[in-house]
């Protein structure tokens, strides 16, 4: 125990002497968390609307408040024509517009049926989307109070309702994207780095020749940079709740406990990429090439799994972000329990103990 | 004299590639046993059976007094071992670096402190105790490895081209730090490339392609040979070599 003391010490020592290393460490974190949550975000705040009015009567003018009045939407400008619409389009005042038609009031009253039209910028295709679905949703709310309002004939109408993240903001789902794959580039660059490194140095060696049991020098080895990641996991969730007002609905301790299965998963990657590495370079070659993009290709936080092609379908099985992508989000954003994340929380740790016993036996192997 | 390292035809097989053959040689407590040979000779392979690294094909031996086929565990509490490459941690203070290095051969706190203290009055770097390693002039730092590997107080000490790259008046110092060691008890087995050094050695065994070629003392050697120095003993047996790197 003494001597493992001594080893973990030590570790610590190298990695807190290595200032720029440590800024990597944090500073990854968070400024990725800060990228993905206010540069990359998909939501839509204060959308520019224009609004061409034909009608000029109750509904349209009601219509018209109601939208103003959604956080959602601004009616920035009036226009009286068509082409004084289009000319708003393209200075790019407008990114949506909504058009009443003449006798929107009687159409309503007497055919019980009006058209709005709705015109967006769909230069950018899933913003114009997004903005088109929201602005329905205004409309048919107000249909809605209408027809409470007046006996209407029977209907049946489909109500949408978006759950856990009703407002379709990014951050919720970029959030633990963002943490798998943190957690899992920092922890396999820097417990494979830090292995080559003694490899390089020479002094893998002479711990070789000590008596010190080399799985002793394996946990030694991991045991600073799991310390950091966790410390660096309560950063992305601080950050997290307090600037992307996300909130954690479910059990932090629950949620504590996966991302340290997780974090020791991608801490084996680490080891057993350290056992082939020869210098500091390829290790780090190595777990950025063979780490990044499947993390971010097939976790599912950028493009859905369910599209993809049957073989990258079964690839993105063996990469364990996938299921911890499951777990965070369940356990973070639905406030789900245990019950409905045993199975990703097998998975991961069948993975976690086969990719150590390899990792243990290879390190082992390359001794004799 | 006692015997603490004793083999009887050692041999390493890589496949079809015989690395050391048949080795059978003896080395007595306190002595400065040499060993010679050119690169690829099999002088590694040998060493790293005989500290526990590497499980020999056939033959036996013994280190210290334990089995190197089963105890290889006690065989590494009882030897130190300083390689060629440069084996201190750059990014540790001086007193750090000890202290890590004993650590992990056990030591008690109590120990780890006293010997600390010790080998930092020997080696007359008190004042360095706080610096990093990275800060040290290279002659300093190999006789700071050195006494690093005999914290533990081993019985063997095993040095694996200890001196190379530095200057000839480091390197003198360093093989008087190697005399003391060797008069308080302790067996040096030491490979070089340098053949003044060979000349310090009580013997030396030189490796030609895997088997030993020659061992004796320095000066039956030169007498044997009818050789000059050491240096025309070595050229002598290598240019009969028939592999190389």
């Amino acid at each position: 125990m003494n001597q493992l003391f001594s080893f973990i010490k030590k570790e610590f020592k190298h990695v807190f002497r290595d200032k720029k290393t440590l800024l990597m460490l944090f500073g990854l974190p968070t400024v990725q968390i800060l990228l993905f949550g206010f540069a990359l975000t998909n939501e839509i705040k204060n959308t520019r609307v224009t609004v061409l009015n034909y009608a000029q009567d109750n509904t349209s003018s009601e219509l018209i408040s109601k939208i103003d009045n959604s956080k959602y939407f601004d009616v920035v400008s009036y226009v009286r024509s068509e082409s004084e619409l289009e000319a708003e389009f393209r200075k790019g005042n407008a990114k949506i517009a909504v058009v009443f038609p003449k006798g929107l009031d009687s159409d309503l009253k007497h055919a019980k049926n009006a058209q709005i039209q709705l015109i967006a910028d769909a230069s950018d295709p899933n913003s114009a989307t997004t903005i088109t679905y929201y602005l329905s949703n205004i409309i048919n709310e107000y249909n809605g109070l209408k027809l409470m309002k007046t006996p209407a004939p029977m209907q049946i109408s489909a109500e949408t309702k978006m759950l856990y993240n009703p407002e379709l903001k990014g951050a919720p789902n970029f959030v633990p994207g963002v943490i798998a794959l943190v957690l899992m580039l920092v922890c396999t660059m820097m417990s494979s780095v830090s292995i080559v490194k003694e490899k390089e140095l020479g002094t893998m060696e002479i711990l070789l020749v000590s008596p010190f049991k080399p799985i002793f020098i394996i946990i030694a080895k991991l045991m600073p940079y799991l310390i950091i990641s966790i410390f660096n996991l309560i950063i992305i969730l601080v950050l997290s709740v307090t600037l992307l007002d996300l909130e954690i609905k479910g059990s932090i301790i629950l949620l504590m406990l996966a991302s340290t299965l997780f974090i020791i998963t991608s801490l084996a990657i680490g080891l057993l990429i350290s056992t082939t590495a020869k210098t500091q370079q390829s290790a780090m070659m190595i777990s950025l090439t063979g780490m990044l993009l499947p993390t971010l290709l097939l976790t599912g936080f950028m493009f859905p799994i369910e599209n993809m092609p049957i073989p990258l379908k079964l690839l993105s099985n063996i990469v364990p972000s996938r299921w911890f992508f499951i777990i965070i989000k369940n356990v973070m954003l639905k406030g789900l329990g245990i019950g409905s994340i045993w199975k990703q929380l097998l998975i991961l740790f069948g993975m976690c103990i086969f990719l150590l016993r390899l990792s243990i036996k290879k390190f082992k192997i390359r001794l004799q | 004299m006692e015997t603490v390292i004793s083999t009887d035809k050692l041999t390493k097989r890589f496949g079809d590639f015989i690395a050391a053959h048949e080795l059978s040689f003896e080395v007595g407590k306190g002595e400065i046993f040499g060993f010679l040979g050119a690169n690829g000779a099999g002088k590694t392979t040998a060493m790293r059976m005989l500290c526990g690294l590497l499980m020999p094909s056939s033959g036996k031996a013994s280190v210290a007094g334990f089995d190197v086929y089963t105890e290889t565990e006690k065989i590494k509490r009882n030897i130190g071992y300083m390689s060629q490459k440069f084996s201190l941690y750059e990014d540790l203070t001086v007193a750090e670096n000890i202290r890590f290095y004993a650590g992990i051969y056990g030591l008690s706190f109590s120990d780890i402190k006293r010997k600390t203290d010790e080998l930092l009055s020997k080696l007359g770097m008190q004042g360095e105790a706080k610096k990093l390693v990275s800060a040290l002039p290279l002659g300093w730092k190999q006789k700071l490895a050195f006494s690093v590997s005999l914290v533990h107080e081993p019985r063997i000490v095993f040095l694996d081209e200890p001196t190379g790259g530095v200057d000839p008046v480091t390197r003198r110092q360093f093989w008087d730090l190697i005399y003391y060691a060797a008069n308080s008890g302790v067996t040096v087995f030491v490979t070089t490339h340098y053949m003044d050094e060979a000349e310090y050695c009580d013997r030396v065994s030189i490796m030609v392609d895997g088997v030993i070629a020659a061992l004796d003392s320095p000066g039956n050697l030169k007498k044997q040979m009818n050789a000059p120095d050491m240096e025309d003993v070595f050229y002598q047996l290598a240019r009969k070599a028939k592999r190389s790197e």
